[in-house]
């Protein structure tokens, strides 16, 4: 499925971010083309989650530096929506609830929006009815969610399911599952997976932010990304990710933090410094390399 | 010298152009408005200073005058005119009132079965003068309530509604209170009246809804009493639509029997100043009650709702959810009440007060009360204020919505709970598209 032909879909350059004035991001680097599953992966706080926000466009965070194009187009300069509608989406690990708004009424609602956006034909709701029933089918999700408020009294699980189905509703270039396998138990994040892996085509991409191999059991990963600390730190295929289950997270930064050293900086240690130390490290070489750590140059 | 006196300047402005002892019907209603009408004279009228009104300033009404409208000033309405208001599930049960005047062209009851009355109280007189002359009145504060003996003192005619022992009624009763604005330029002022008694073991669901044909400046002074018998059970829809600039002072009274089951949706949208009191009382065993409310206003509309939930006897239930929805500068206030008393044991009372605030200029104020003197109850209450939430708005434009569309679908979502509890779906209908118009129009 993946050549090196692939067209680019993703292209992150050295972005950093910060929310409230502290700085997350400190100088991501990735490049994502058509029909590639990258995984991001790291400890609470690395900023996984912060860049996949960024991504989508929360208003929370303040792009500080760097770019980030969306098959040629410069993601940053767009509002929400219009990434959304450009073909960003972002399966999020709280959904909100919408009590009062029916599910099938709002999935009826963003993709006419869409539809509307892409000059495509916008469905009426009988017409929707039986577009919306196959793709429930991919989620294993009952039609019955369907009358009910959006996320509302929805257990997890269900809740993440809604997710996937809104993916299948709007039909992404390039979905961001942030986390989508948190709170899910065994059975269902067998069904999210399978739902996805049927989305995925050699057209889109898929970034699934997660802290755990077991996802990674069932949606294959292209790429395994460490996250540490607001940048990528270590790249690999999927092994990667079987050995962060059985060694954990240190020793990549322990092997990060020597190539610092090597790279001829000061070797103070503790790891407050070797933070300090690799942002020093990861700016110089951005500087030099342009896209240093990303995924498939 | 004395500064003009609050009541000599309501009496100014409200001063009946005609005088409301000379209303028609039996002597006991002559009295019945005399002592309301000296109430009138002797009252003090509600100002800021007074704590159950400190949020409400109705120094705005007391500086027009208004005119008494009048069978024979009334304006000519068509059926046209109020089809937009018309419900279909109501068809043949709908009394209408225009001014406060009964309007016999526009009202419809056929087919309603035995042991139904609906008509207009004067009509009522003649026939059931001893089942009003027990109810009207009874159970309302007139002697302590200003704007209670104002209407009182004005009845002439109003809205009845009876519903004997063990009957059913198949349609929802529609009680449409029209305001046609001003009449030949003048501000009018109107004072519906409402009588509805359920008898033990019936049932019925009504509708109370207060609208108008065209904007303008005009008070309506309301009274609604309900008396609800032994395991009957009344549905009650309270609309209040009135024009933007208008002034809206309602009573609403409920006695619950033993066993007897209320629901209330209180949706208020109009008004320039606003005012709902209701008091409900659980007099008999074991009654049950739901009150649902919402309130959405913009501009310099003001709307307090006051409520006053009164268990008076054991093992009675009650949930109360009310809802403001504040744009631009408009202020909500919501006070709820609710009295445990020493013999209502085993009494279940839960409260909530939900609030949107959808501007920095807009306010609402709300307070939960609770008084409990018995000792064995379950009673709850909550309020939040709050602002649509970024993350919210986040995640509907992450879906491709724009900020504008985002913010009416959460702010409909919000209303909408409470609209689509009332039990008639044309009129569920009728205000979703009210709502979306008039969140359209706030943005």
């Amino acid at each position: 499925m993946i050549s090196s032909n692939s067209k680019v879909i993703l292209e992150v350059r050295n972005l950093s971010a910060s929310v409230a004035g502290i700085e997350i991001l400190k100088g991501i680097n990735l490049t994502v083309r058509s029909g590639e599953v990258h995984a991001i992966m790291g400890p609470n706080g690395s900023g996984k989650s912060t860049f996949s926000k960024v991504l989508a466009g929360h208003p929370g965070y303040t792009v500080t530096g760097g770019e980030v194009l969306f098959e040629g187009q410069n993601l940053l300069e767009l509002p929400p929506e219009e990434r959304a509608r450009n073909g960003v989406f972002l399966a999020f690990q709280y959904p909100i609830e919408i009590p009062g708004v029916s599910n099938s009424a709002f999935l009826r609602l963003t993709y006419n929006t869409q539809q509307a956006h892409r000059g495509g034909e916008e469905l009426d709701p009988l017409e929707f009815n039986d577009f919306i029933q196959e793709k429930c089918k991919i989620v294993e999700m009952d039609p019955s969610f369907l009358d009910r408020s959006v996320n509302e009294g929805f257990s997890g699980g269900e809740k993440k399911r809604n997710e996937i189905l809104q993916m299948a509703v709007l039909d992404p270039r390039l979905a961001i599952l942030d986390e989508t396998d948190s709170g899910l138990d065994i059975d269902a994040l067998r069904i999210v997976a399978s739902g996805v892996n049927k989305l995925m085509t050699p057209d889109n991409a898929v970034i699934m932010v997660t802290h755990y191999q077991r996802l990674l059991n069932y949606i294959t990963p292209d790429f395994v990304h460490v996250m540490r600390r607001g940048r990528i730190i270590k790249t690999g295929g999927k092994e990667l990710a079987l050995e962060l289950e059985t060694r954990g997270y240190d020793w990549v930064d322990d092997e990060h933090q020597s190539a610092a050293d090597a790279h001829g900086r000061a070797s103070a240690a503790g790891p407050e410094h070797a933070g300090a130390e690799a942002d020093a490290h990861g700016s110089a070489s951005a500087a030099g390399a342009g896209r240093a750590g990303a995924a498939s140059v | 010298m004395k500064a003009p006196d609050v009541r000599d300047e309501y009496l100014a402005s409200l001063a009946p152009d005609t005088n409301p002892l000379a209303g028609p019907g039996p002597d006991w209603l002559n009295a019945l408005r005399a002592e309301a009408a000296a109430c009138v004279n002797s009252l003090p009228y509600p100002t800021t200073h007074d704590e159950e009104w400190r949020f409400t300033d109705f120094g705005l009404l007391r500086k027009t005058a208004f005119a008494s409208a009048a069978a024979d000033i009334s304006p000519e309405v068509s059926l046209a005119d109020i089809a937009p208001f018309v419900l279909p599930e109501s068809e043949k049960s709908r009394l209408v009132f225009v001014n406060g005047i009964y309007a016999p062209h526009l009202s419809v009851c056929a087919g309603l079965p035995q042991g139904v009355v609906m008509s207009n109280l004067a009509a009522g007189l003649s026939s059931h003068d001893a089942v009003i002359r027990a109810h009207l009145a009874q159970q309302l504060d007139f002697h302590n309530e200003a704007f209670a003996a104002l209407n009182t003192s004005h009845i002439r005619d109003g809205a009845l509604v009876l519903i004997a022992k063990d009957t059913a009624c198949p349609a929802p009763i529609h009680l449409l209170f029209i305001a046609t604005g001003a009449t030949a330029n003048t501000p009018q002022a109107s004072y519906p009246r409402c009588l509805v008694i359920a008898e033990a073991g019936s049932t019925c669901a009504l509708i109370e809804d207060y609208v108008c044909l065209s904007p303008g400046v005009y008070f309506t002074d309301a009274v609604s009493e309900i008396t609800i018998g032994e395991n009957a059970s009344v549905e009650h829809t309270r609309l209040q639509r009135e024009s933007h600039s208008a002034f809206h002072m309602a009573y609403g009274v409920a006695a619950l029997a033993r066993g007897s089951n209320y629901v209330a949706h209180n949706i208020a949208f109009g008004a320039r100043i606003s005012r709902h009191d209701l008091r409900i009382t659980q007099n008999g065993e074991a009654a049950q009650c739901t009150l649902n409310g919402l309130a959405l206003i913009s501009g310099r509309q003001i709307a307090d709702t006051h409520t006053v939930m009164d268990h008076a006897k054991p093992n009675g239930q009650s949930t109360q959810l009310h809802k403001c929805i504040a744009d631009g500068g408009a202020h909500a206030v919501f006070n709820g009440k609710i009295f445990v008393r020493k013999d209502a044991q085993h009494t279940n009372a839960a409260q909530q007060s939900r609030n949107l605030l959808l501007s920095n200029k807009a306010r609402i104020d709300t307070k939960p009360q609770l008084e409990i003197f018995a000792d064995d109850v379950k009673c709850a209450h909550g309020a939040t204020v709050s602002q649509l939430e970024t993350e919210e708005m986040f995640y509907l434009n992450s879906r491709g919505l724009t900020t504008l569309t985002a913010r009416n679908l959460l702010i409909y979502a919000f209303a909408e709970e409470i609209v689509d509890r009332i039990p008639v779906p044309s009129l569920i209908k009728q205000l979703s598209k009210t709502l979306s118009e008039q969140i359209l129009e706030h943005t």
